[in-house]
């Protein structure tokens, strides 16, 4: 059993061993605080009441021995529902019962509630059906086709993370703020003075209900003392009791208090909405650091308690799976992982190295876990000191992607780059997968991935799409006719304009859906400037908003461009009529032409000027088009490189591609090399992939897998210490490491039961080799390994 | 300058001295070491590799072959190594990757644009470039012109020997070498020359004149069990090395990692028999170095 004391190793065992399950309570509660309130008052006050009511009404959870408290839903390994989001049908319930993977336990008598209360009323309410009935019949028949996916159509726009601000101030400290800002409305001048004061209203209630929910707490573990005969046990119960009549409701005075006070706030965002992932504390070690100072120099706190803490605090994030996804939502995020990643070291606000005493706590506590989530990350910058990044070389080599390595500069420039002031930028950090923003100041909402090597597949069929069976695309000419790479290439940079375009007339619709009727006043209290400019964070309330466009699948597309140039136009292999042919058959009977594609072609990865020339131009396209545009919030457009499962997904629907990659197959991940297509080593793979220009997106992802017997010894450690810092140098975003070689993975592969534990990088994240489809292992499997002498 | 058959540049080398390396290996070498785990690199000419493994007995490289050197027999593709002329018709025809031919011809500067690419690398890490092979010091004046290259853009160089060379060829490249790399693969001469069909004598007078230069040097041991790994062995070379500079020890434990490749080039694999030391031993012949004052004992390159 993994854990630091005997407490976090029974906590860790509890957590791990506990099935998930779906809880039904949260839909109830909001259900009939909706019937309850709903016409009577504005929508945000609407979401501000319901909130309220479950934070008044909800199960309370105090799991035996631990010190931080508080569940999403009723159990640990719980996960509430949001039908107000997607309404799940009898179906969908089964569906997540029985299915193998990625299951949740749904009992009768939550089918029944479901089926009596929640369906009746949510059916034709829910966001997921208003999308639906609200966009075009083109932007359907894209997202059917999987040339892109939509984030917001069962979930929440997520994608932020806490600031410093919680850690100062309390919630009857922010109710004050609110009060205040509500005298100052101007209902003279003001046309907006009644939304304003509408959601000024709906803040404080969540402030209330935050802080009920504290006192609930308290009240709770005091009564449960008092039943205690074990004085240890009275002792904690009667600390966590002091901790909760603090936090939320006054700022938190202790290192103990300060990760209550967070965790406290997980709850409530998460519980108003299902932002989907990557809601976090950030910059956990900067924050927490003054409290660790404190309580060491006035004795209250050592090391170990510290660490006991922090294992507690890493448990109750993987007490709560990721809400049950359905459709091709599960198919892009098919995990439990709910994408809190947490960000260690780095720069401080001013600038100066952000490696302090409590990194190495969270270090040595991830090292121990050794728990899917928290996901958790470093930042490496120049002023980094050697032995930390020696230290989380050191944990990513025990194989299991953690922690992944994110490039401070990088980041920085990137925000810079989107506008944000140094300060705020320097508070920037990488979260969810890899998703640049500024922790407790932006909405950076994922709105869903882009398959650009679908684009040229159609492109290749003259806008039809097989898998469909429709003509999705423009009609920009039959390829065969087209008598240079160049009059290819720009039929290709036509479709994918056009599925741009389609794909942003959709989320225009979607963002307005979430900003009238998915307020999330609770969110907003605790997001800069919400309470300010007394606006919704998901009405353009933060101080910056972002919308992302994920990019997926650059090295297939690159390799299957370079493939038509090299051999249709430049050497004259082989036809395009040839090559339509064989893409037609899955290359049945076309072994000349696929070893051509597959062995002779220059391709992306290789430190091979003439491939990664396409992957630039390819990139600068996708980059350039989105980038900077505005979003309805008043937001820009920005990219990102990175698929969580999606490029699986991606490859299902899709025929066999120009590079050789047989039909229905994945398609490459992140900005890593197509499969088996990089031979000259993890040097060259690096090299190709820093002449993408990281600097101008909100995020990249490469994954690289070696052999344990590379990373051996000192040496091995130094030479990927080495390998990071080389590629940030480059003004690489982001590393991770799967160190784990292939043998292990076929024999867990065939037995599962063997390997309940073994954790592997999928993209971004980590996850249980046995939680991910054949597929995906297949995938994971195949990643070139680079094994070099 | 003429043009050499170089097999593979290797980037990312991380066993072939400190650091992250490119490595390059020559073609060619003037022994013939039982255990050689790169016996392409052992004829200075280019050769043919077959893989059974990759075959699927199409024989489009049996009707392709000018010389009528191919042919089909059972369920394998046998290779007349006399008729064969490595014009390479049969590689270009198979569609499997079946058939290659080892050895590529580089220029000096063709060489050195490989290595330069990984320069970032290997000022982060402290690594550089390390001609290899094969025996590198079968080519001085090529070796001399990429080195001055290398030292031109203060790429650190090393070279990996046998130490089976004329002296003359190490005096021309001591002035662009940072590291010798230098194999010892027996203590006397009559085992050397078993083990690799040469003496010894060259190599052991080669090496106590290189401890005089102004080049940082590492020794390294291949050990084999039951050849060269017993402890009287490995002492009287510990022994005999004990006053000399060297800076680092390496003990490489036999692998047979290079096997399925004598099978590619339809060899016979002289060391099947072999095996490598235990780990016990190895720390023991370990200890035996530092008892003789070797500061950085390693085992592994």
């Amino acid at each position: 059993m993994r854990g630091y004391t005997e407490r976090t190793k029974k906590l860790r065992e509890m957590s791990v061993t506990t099935d998930p399950r779906i809880s039904i309570e949260r839909a109830v509660i909001f259900t009939e605080a909706y019937q309850k309130y709903e016409g009577s008052v504005d929508t945000s006050v609407l979401r501000a009441l319901a909130f309220k009511e479950y934070m008044e009404r909800k199960t309370l959870v105090i799991n035996d021995g631990e010190l931080i408290v508080g569940e999403k839903g009723v159990d640990m390994q719980c996960a509430p529902t949001f039908p107000e989001l997607c309404c799940h049908t009898l179906e969908d319930m089964d569906v997540m019962n029985a299915r193998e993977l990625i299951s949740f336990k749904v009992t009768e008598e939550d089918k029944k509630i479901q089926a009596e209360k929640i369906i009746p009323y949510w059916e034709n309410r829910s966001i997921r059906h208003k999308i639906m009935n609200s966009v075009s019949q083109q932007w359907k028949d894209c997202y059917a086709a999987g040339m892109f996916t939509e984030f917001m159509e069962q979930r929440g726009p997520g994608h932020t993370g806490a600031g410093g601000g919680i850690y100062k101030k309390g919630f009857s400290d922010y109710k004050r703020d609110i009060e205040k800002r509500l005298s100052e409305i101007d209902f003279i001048n003001d046309q907006d003075a009644y939304d304003k004061k509408a959601e000024l209203e709906a803040m404080s209630i969540a402030c209330d209900a935050i802080i009920t929910l504290g006192h609930r707490y308290a009240e709770y573990a005091e009564e449960l003392a008092a039943k205690e005969t074990d004085e240890a046990k009275k002792a904690d119960l009667l600390l966590i009791a002091e901790n909760c009549h603090v936090v939320p409701e006054f700022a938190p005075k202790t290192f103990h208090q300060a990760l209550q006070m967070y965790w406290f706030v997980h709850i409530g965002v998460t519980s108003e909405v299902n932002p989907w992932d990557a809601f976090t504390p950030g910059r956990l070690d900067q924050h927490l650091c003054p409290f660790y100072e404190k309580d060491v120099a006035e004795g209250r706190l050592d090391y170990d308690k510290a660490r006991e803490l922090m294992e507690c605090f890493w448990i109750k994030f993987n007490n709560q799976p990721a809400p049950p996804k359905v459709g091709i939502t599960l198919k892009e995020s098919g995990t439990y992982t709910d994408f809190c990643n947490i960000n260690t070291g780095g720069i401080t606000e001013d600038g100066r190295d952000g490696v302090n005493p409590v990194s190495y706590i969270i270090l040595d506590t991830m090292d121990e876990m050794k728990l899917l989530q928290p996901s958790s990350n470093v930042q490496i910058s120049r002023k980094t000191p050697p032995e930390f990044l020696l230290r989380a070389c050191e944990i990513s080599r025990k194989g299991w992607g953690q922690p992944a390595f994110y490039n401070t500069e990088a980041i920085l420039q990137e925000l810079l780059n989107a506008g944000k002031s140094i300060a705020d930028a320097r508070c920037g950090s990488s979260t969810g997968c890899v998703e640049t923003g500024c922790l407790g100041k932006e909405n950076y909402a994922l709105t869903g991935y882009f398959n650009i090597p679908k684009v040229l597949e159609i492109t290749l069929n003259n806008g039809f799409d097989n898998y469909t069976g429709k003509q999705i695309g423009l009609k920009t000419g039959n390829p065969e006719d087209f008598k240079s790479y160049e009059e290819l290439y720009d039929a290709f940079i036509k479709q994918m304009h056009y599925f741009i375009d389609v794909k942003i007339s959709g989320n225009n619709i979607i963002e307005k859906i979430f900003a009238k009727y998915m307020p999330v006043p609770f969110l907003s209290v605790i997001m800069d400037d919400c309470i300010a400019k007394a606006k919704d964070y998901n009405c353009g309330g933060a101080r910056y908003n972002t919308y992302y466009i994920q990019g997926v699948g650059i090295g297939t597309i690159t390799d299957s461009l370079s493939a038509i140039k090299y051999n249709v136009y430049d050497k004259k292999n082989f036809t395009m009529g040839e090559l339509l042919t064989a893409l037609k058959s899955n290359f049945e009977g076309c072994d000349r032409l696929h070893h051509l594609v597959a062995d002779k072609t220059p391709k992306y990865g290789n430190d091979d000027e003439y491939a990664d020339s396409v992957m630039k131009s390819v990139f600068d396209e996708y980059c350039g088009y989105i980038t900077g545009r505005p979003t309805i919030k008043g937001g820009q457009y920005r990219i990102d490189m990175l698929p969580t499962t999606c490029h699986v997904y991606f490859g299902e629907v899709m025929g066999a591609s120009a590079n050789g990659r047989y039909a229905q197959k994945p398609v490459s991940e992140g900005i890593s090399p197509e499969k088996g297509a990089d031979v000259n080593g993890p040097t060259a793979v690096i090299k190709s992939c820093a002449k993408m220009d990281h600097l101008k997106t909100g995020g990249t992802l490469l994954n690289q897998k070696f052999t344990p017997a590379v990373l051996k010894g000192d040496d091995g450690l130094n030479n990927l210490a080495s390998l990071i810092r080389t590629y940030f140098a480059m003004d690489g975003h982001h590393i991770q490491f799967n160190v784990i070689d292939r043998q292990t993975l076929l024999d867990a592969q065939a037995h599962p039961e063997e390997y309940k534990d073994l954790i592997v990088r999928v993209a971004g994240y980590s996850d249980h080799f046995r939680n991910l489809s054949k597929a995906l292992q297949d995938e994971i499997i195949n990643r070139t390994e680079q094994s070099f002498a | 300058m003429e043009r050499l058959l170089i097999t593979n540049i290797q980037r990312f080398s991380t066993k072939d001295g400190p650091g992250i390396r490119t490595s390059v290996f020559f073609k060619g070498c003037p022994l013939k070491c039982m255990w050689c785990h790169n016996p392409e690199t052992q004829s200075p000419f280019s050769e043919l590799m077959y893989s059974r493994e990759n075959c699927v007995l199409c024989g489009r490289c049996v009707y392709s072959c000018p010389n009528g050197a191919v042919s089909m027999a059972g369920d394998t593709i046998v290779t007349d190594r006399e008729k064969c002329t490595m014009c390479g018709e049969c590689t270009d025809v198979c569609y499997y990757n079946a058939r290659e031919i080892a050895g590529k011809a580089y220029s000096p500067s063709e060489v050195f644009a490989v290595i330069d690419r990984d320069r970032a690398f290997y000022s982060e890490s402290g690594g550089g470039a390390t001609f290899s092979g094969g025996e590198c010091m079968m080519y001085p004046d090529f070796l001399e012109e990429v080195m001055r290259l290398c030292k031109a853009q203060k790429i650190h160089a090393a070279i990996d020997t046998s130490g089976f060379a004329p002296w003359e060829a190490f005096q021309k490249v001591l002035p662009y070498t940072d590291l010798v790399l230098y194999d010892i693969k027996a203590f006397d001469t009559k085992k050397h020359e078993d083990l690799t069909g040469a003496g010894n004598e060259l190599i052991w007078e080669n090496l106590f004149k290189l401890s005089e230069e102004d080049v940082e040097i590492y020794l390294r041991l291949p050990l084999i069990e039951g050849c060269n790994a017993d402890e009287d062995e490995v002492s009287a070379i510990a022994e005999k090395c004990a006053g000399l500079k060297i800076s680092q020890v390496n003990l490489l434990p036999y692998h047979d990692m290079g096997k399925y490749k004598y099978d590619k080039l339809g060899r016979q694999y002289g060391g099947a028999q072999m095996a490598a030391p235990n780990e016990e031993k190895l720390e023991n012949l370990k200890k035996i170095f530092e008892a003789h004052g070797f500061a950085k004992v390693k085992i592994g390159g």
